[in-house]
């Protein structure tokens, strides 16, 4: 951040709330354009409420959240996706019963350059061949890891601007872990700008730019991925080592 | 699907196989008259079936989403062209204008089951739009005072037959030396409503809107991060379903000239959904297929199992009425064994199906 533009995506003390529960505390959370930003933390820590207060499944109590220049706080999903904001929910969420190419073509609904449309899905097939050898099996039949790719191919073919990852590394085999982590760095090389959200800190911190630790809904620590990835606090905590 | 219709390359052969259909269209009712004029008005009533299971096909087969009250929106439809052209009121409006009405009536009630139950899935949708066909019924029941409607169980009666110009659809004519009956009259018109029907279920089915569909049948969640609108997606899903529902509803007034509420109750809404899941839910011509074979398969049976019985015992064993439902029963436990994706399954559909079979 150089300061004189505005980040891409700016959360400005955002509350959220289920009835009366307070998960997510007033938070401040910045993503500037073609960062990898991630925000860990331990189970229940308000990480996926963070990310449905950002696209909009849940109301924000207080506070703000913006988005390339705008104030984006209440709007519906749908409205996001085409302005460039996409998720890809946690546990996936592929069509199951569609074919790989119909997954992709799915993903990319909001446009209808049919020809450049063509071209993505051949782009995501580069990015992943395991993908291409499949392309006509139903996603259903994919293995967790292949599916994770999938959900992530998916949300490019809506050539988003901003991405957010829901724990994809969730329920997977540890070498899936490093391949989908793998494939992150790669979409990110590409251009685009990336919120993961991560219960594996280790893994997140090593692959992003910057991190946020969200502990009881609220932001504890903050700063550079490779400096946190040394922080004591953050090793006793999440990376499972005594300080 | 694609295999069976495949003449791509053959444009001869696909347009011989469209001309035979079509001949056998147009005869069909001049042979059905020909067994007795009861066969043409079931045939009628198939069709009506058709309209019927093809607009349930739109909320359960494309959006996924499980209706069990369809029929009310029938029951809007037939009440309102009865309304409307009948002594009831005195009011006589032309059917052109009608069926409109009737479909956008049936189109608000079709919003209106719609909203409170957008957040509502399976099992739980599938009891509020229960409910919603019978609170429907009741009212058409009991509407009747303190301001007199819908003229509560004893229906509406007289209700006019379609007319255009002076050639009304109730009288039997002769046209180039052939008797043309009233049930052959409503025959062709029915065919050809059935047809763009078809023609529009299809083109739907390929559509933005379809895709949308079936991307909130597979997985909402997902479906709203790909930006789609589900909220009114699923809206629409309901809309146009019932709007099918209200236009068969006044098809089906003008045709019997009487309805009363005892039309519209859950069990027709049952065998619409069992013509969808027997053809193949999200498949057109399945459903086609479906709601002719139910429609005809009762009817087949009304008239074999009081005689078959004679034949072969002398005497009537089991009143045909309860073994003709015993045997249908029968007959879509069989099929669901057999065929669980219906008779022509969607594309999708099969694949999923297989997929859960294969254990994977």
């Amino acid at each position: 951040m150089n300061g004189t533009t505005e980040p891409l995506l700016a959360l400005q003390g955002l509350a959220l709330a289920y009835g009366g529960i307070q998960a997510v505390k007033g938070i401040d959370l910045t993503v500037g354009a073609g960062e990898l930003v991630c925000l860990i933390g331990a189970n229940g820590a308000g990480k996926t409420t963070t990310l449905k207060g950002i696209c909009g499944l849940l109301p924000a109590r207080s506070g703000k959240v913006r988005y390339a220049g705008d104030d984006i706080t209440g709007r519906r999903p749908f409205e996001l996706v085409r302005r460039g904001l996409v998720m890809v929910p946690e546990g996936r969420g592929v069509f199951g019963g569609l074919t790989i190419e119909e997954n992709l073509a799915m993903g990319a609904y909001i446009r209808d350059d049919r020809a450049a449309i063509g071209q993505d899905i051949e782009r995501v097939f580069t990015l992943f061949p395991r993908l291409k050898e499949r392309r006509r099996q139903t996603a259903g039949t994919l293995s967790g890891g292949e599916q994770q790719m999938l959900a992530i191919g998916r949300a490019l073919m809506s050539r988003p601007r901003l991405l957010l990852l829901d724990e994809p590394s969730m329920g997977l085999a540890p070498l899936m872990v490093q391949k989908v982590f793998e494939t992150i760095i790669a979409v990110s090389r590409e251009g685009v700008t990336m919120l993961l959200i991560e219960q594996n800190a280790r893994l997140a911190l090593e692959v992003s730019d910057r991190a946020y630790v969200l502990e009881s809904g609220e932001i504890t620590l903050e700063g550079e991925a490779a400096k946190l990835l040394h922080d004591p606090k953050v090793r006793a905590a999440y990376l499972g080592e005594t300080a | 699907m694609r295999s069976y219709l495949d003449v791509r390359g053959r444009p001869a052969l696909a347009w011989v196989g469209v001309a035979l259909v079509a001949a056998a269209l147009v005869a069909l009712p001049w042979v059905l008259a020909g067994i007795g004029t009861a066969w043409v008005r079931i045939t009628n009533l198939a069709i009506l079936y058709c309209f019927l299971a093809l607009g349930l096909n739109i909320v359960v087969g494309f959006a996924g989403l499980l209706d069990l009250g369809y029929i009310a929106f029938y029951g809007v439809g037939a009440y309102v062209y009865a309304l409307l052209a009948s002594p009831h009121f005195g009011i006589h409006l032309p059917f052109w204008a009608i069926l409109p009405l009737g479909a956008a009536l049936a189109c608000v009630f079709g919003v209106l089951l719609g909203t409170p139950t957008l957040k509502l899935r399976g099992d739980y949708l599938a009891i509020v739009t229960l409910g919603f066909g019978e609170i429907v019924r009741i009212f058409l029941n009991n509407l009747s005072s303190p301001f007199n409607l819908t003229n509560g169980p004893q229906g509406i009666t007289l209700i006019d037959p379609f007319r255009i110009g002076d050639f009304s659809f109730a009288t039997t004519q002769q046209v180039l030396g052939n008797t043309l009956s009233s049930p052959i009259k409503y025959y062709y018109f029915l065919l050809a409503v059935l047809l763009v029907v078809i023609v529009v279920n299809l083109r739907l089915q390929n559509s933005r809107i379809g895709r949308a569909w079936e991307a909130i049948r597979e997985d909402e969640i997902a479906a709203r991060a790909m930006g789609i609108n589900t909220r009114n997606m699923k809206l629409l899903a309901f809309a146009m379903g019932a709007s099918f529902g209200g236009v068969a509803g006044g098809m089906f007034s003008a045709m019997q000239g009487f309805i009363s509420p005892e039309s519209f109750v859950l069990v027709e809404s049952i065998m619409v959904l069992s013509m969808v899941v027997l053809g193949g839910m999200g498949n057109v011509f399945g459903v086609v297929i479906g709601a002719l074979l139910l429609s005809y398969v009762p009817e087949v049976l009304r008239y074999t199992v009081g005689p078959a019985q004679k034949a072969v015992f002398g005497r009537t064993l089991i009143d045909p009425e309860v073994f003709r439902m015993l045997l249908f029963g029968l007959a879509l436990v069989l099929m669901m064994l057999f065929r669980p994706a219906g008779i022509l399954p969607s594309a999708v559909r099969k694949r999923e199906l297989q997929r859960r079979t294969d254990g994977g």
